[in-house]
């Protein structure tokens, strides 16, 4: 009896344990994978590389529909304009490519990534505005217009590079992931939801007639024109959308909040390829 | 004894809010109406977001269809415990706390209540 009692406690002792080392090393390495797990045992339809398509990877109804639109993408437009922006030069005579690169197709992977140097992470139109102020010119607006433009150019010139995130380890990216981890899965607003409840355990039930979409792939087809905008937007300007509807109070485009949180939903996203601009509903 | 039980139960219903006149002359038609239009509000319960519901066009499927409600919310207090705030059941629920965040007033649940549960 009493040593059985010691095995029992023993044995909890060491569950105990087991848990606690779980929580002390499950890392970004250990999240990305039961992350993708998740949604491919959940959609076990849906191929992976699908995932980069949001809803429709997961909803057939309103993929005709989509690929209609793709045969005369919204965004065509839009893209026309970013090349024209990327070949005209500032007033002092560089441009754009003397910041990002020549290689036009090789920009759009690199976003987001950590600058240690400056301990923050840097988006795509986080450079781009900071491209345009070294050469003193002025910021764009950072949801919509020239930056959706320039920046649909620069992603469909780099359609079909692999997302692949460097998995977070310094302290500086350790500390940005977790913060975009934290805020993905934090209740907030009036409505009391976190982006995790709709986009991964309910995602693929309806809201009202809305499908929601899973959040592996969220962040590979930006900027989007959205039917609904009547307009491009970027990733941060969606945020902002989501947030409002939850009655939480939106961040600022580019804040430290949609930054970590752009950084944390790609990392998850590894493994798929970049396919932007997109076309949603 | 009849009148006295009802307008006790009426007068649990609505709290202490209601003036006592107001109770004995309550309809509950009209309860109900008002409860409905709270629930299909937009921006107050919009309870088709997520539920099935009768007279609602389009309903999210998030939550179980909201149907039956007497017999498995016989207790009015509690059905309107998780509307009040579905945490009570649920801690993680994606159910918003439409009492305790304020979404709804009091008044305004105390009539959303006696629709549901007429459901
Ligand atoms: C009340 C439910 C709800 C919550 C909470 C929510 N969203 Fe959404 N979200 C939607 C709906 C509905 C759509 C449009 C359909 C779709 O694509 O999922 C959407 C769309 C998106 C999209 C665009 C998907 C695409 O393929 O273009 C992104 C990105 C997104 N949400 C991110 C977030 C993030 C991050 C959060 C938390 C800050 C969040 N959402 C919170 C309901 C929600
Ligand atoms: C964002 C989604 C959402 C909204 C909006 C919502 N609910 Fe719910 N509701 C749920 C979910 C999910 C459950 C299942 C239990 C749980 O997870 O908490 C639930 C459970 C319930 C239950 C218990 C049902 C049962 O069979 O046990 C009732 C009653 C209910 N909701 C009523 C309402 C009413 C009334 C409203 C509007 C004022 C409402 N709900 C709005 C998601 C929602």
């Amino acid at each position: 009896m009493k040593n059985n009692m010691m095995t029992v406690v023993l044995a909890s002792a060491f569950s105990m344990l087991a848990v606690a080392s779980t929580v002390v090393f499950a890392g970004p390495a250990e999240d990305q994978a039961s992350f993708q797990k998740y949604f491919k045992d959940r959609f076990k339809e849906t191929e992976f590389g699908d995932f980069q398509n949001g809803v429709y990877s997961i909803h057939e109804d309103s993929r005709q529909q989509w690929e209609d639109i793709e045969e005369f993408p919204p965004y065509e437009l839009a893209i026309e304009r970013g090349e024209e922006m990327w070949d005209e030069a500032f007033k002092n005579g560089k441009t754009y490519a003397d910041c990002l690169g020549k290689e036009v197709s090789k920009i759009r992977a690199r976003y987001p990534h950590y600058d240690e140097k400056n301990k923050t992470v840097v988006t795509l139109e986080g450079d781009i505005n900071k491209c345009r102020v070294d050469n003193d010119e002025k910021k764009l607006g950072w949801k919509k217009g020239a930056i959706a433009d320039l920046s649909a150019y620069i992603a469909f010139e780099g359609r079909d590079e692999p997302v692949n995130v460097k998995r977070p380890e310094s302290e500086g990216e350790l500390e940005w992931y977790n913060k975009g981890k934290q805020f993905f899965y934090a209740k907030r607003g009036q409505l009391n939801m976190a982006c995790a409840d709709c986009h991964v355990y309910y995602s693929g039930r309806r809201v009202r007639s809305e499908t929601l979409s899973p959040a592996l792939g969220h962040t590979t087809h930006w900027p989007v024109y959205r039917s609904k905008w009547g307009s491009m937007g970027t990733l941060h300007r969606r945020y902002a959308g989501c947030n409002n509807n939850i009655r939480a109070k939106a961040f600022d485009a580019q804040s430290d909040e949609y930054k970590a949180l752009e950084y944390f939903q790609t990392f998850m996203s590894n493994g798929l390829a970049f396919n932007g601009p997109g076309a949603r509903k | 004894m009849q009148n006295l039980y009802r307008a006790l139960s009426v007068a649990a219903l609505f709290g202490a809010l209601m003036a006592p006149m107001g109770l004995a002359t309550a309809d509950e038609a009209q309860v109900i109406k008002e409860g409905k239009a709270i629930a299909f509000n937009k921006t107050k319960g919009n309870c088709i977001a997520c539920h099935m519901m009768d007279g609602g066009d389009m309903p999210g499927n998030i939550g179980p269809p909201l149907i039956a409600m007497k017999a498995r919310f016989p207790d009015l207090a509690k059905l309107r415990e998780q509307i009040s705030d579905a945490r009570g059941m649920n801690p993680n629920t994606i159910m918003p706390p439409f009492g305790t965040h304020g979404i709804l007033t009091e008044a305004e649940l105390d009539k959303l209540v006696v629709y549901i549960q007429s459901l």
